[in-house]
């Protein structure tokens, strides 16, 4: 259904800015039991995510997230008319690790932008361990490096 | 004529307009005459020959799904907005 032909080459790996990271983790564990999500915007050209747009799950479940139409709508619009790039699409696993299920990579619509997972199977974990980034393209799912800087 | 506009995700489908124009009197007949124009974005939103469920519609911001769904009715003051979902989940 999506196709990824004739676009430019993507960054090899994503860079999240620290506090962007750390806000990430922290939404995510503010929305427990359920599922957090949000989008992460900054330079697609570069790989760097440096800002955090928080959303509500219209899910609200522990097993599935849909970004919140009114929110997706006014997100993306909003970084786009701030000259921005929608660089990742983050959610939370609860207690299962930061890999994409077959649900997320059926789901997967952007095959630009990085797809960010956190995972809360350990509580204290730090963004370097929790966070993971991959592409998904055809329904399948390619890890990509993911630095928090 | 009512404006679409078009998200970065699937402009290159539309060669790369921020909006486009479309007729119709609801959501179902303005993505009809959308598709005729934009065959390449229909093959980006539709499964089967109908529009994906993981693609949202809006009218004026307003999600579709919460009005009259593809039945809700548009006037040419409108807008309408297609947009890929952000959805999946651990199951």
């Amino acid at each position: 259904m999506v196709s990824g032909e004739n676009r430019a080459q993507p960054p090899i790996g994503l860079t999240v800015l620290r506090p962007i990271a750390d806000a990430m983790l922290t939404h995510a564990h503010a929305e427990l039991p359920n599922e957090a999500c949000g989008i992460l915007s900054g330079s697609l050209a570069d790989g760097i995510a440096s800002s955090f747009h928080p959303a509500r799950n219209a899910e609200a479940s522990p097993l599935r997230y849909s970004v919140h139409p009114e929110d997706l709508v006014r997100i993306v619009f909003e970084i786009e008319d701030a000259g921005r790039d929608l660089v990742a699409i983050f959610h939370s696993h609860t207690r299962s690790a930061a890999v994409p299920s077959a649900t997320d990579r059926r789901a997967a619509m952007y095959p630009d932008a990085f797809y960010v997972l956190a995972s809360l199977a350990h509580p204290e974990a730090s963004p370097e361990s929790a966070l993971r980034s991959w592409r998904i393209h055809g329904g399948q799912a390619f890890e990509v490096p993911l630095s928090v800087g | 004529m009512s404006s679409v506009r078009i998200p970065p995700v699937l402009r290159d489908a539309v060669g790369g307009s921020r909006s486009v124009a479309a007729s119709g009197a609801t959501v179902a007949e303005v993505l009809r005459d959308l598709f005729q124009q934009f065959p390449a974005l229909r093959d980006r939103v539709t499964e089967d020959g109908e529009l994906s469920r993981f693609v949202n519609v809006y009218v004026n911001d307003r999600d579709v799904r919460y009005r009259e769904g593809l039945e809700t009715p548009v006037a040419e003051a409108d807008t309408v907005i297609l947009l890929p979902a952000m959805a999946g989940g651990s199951s």
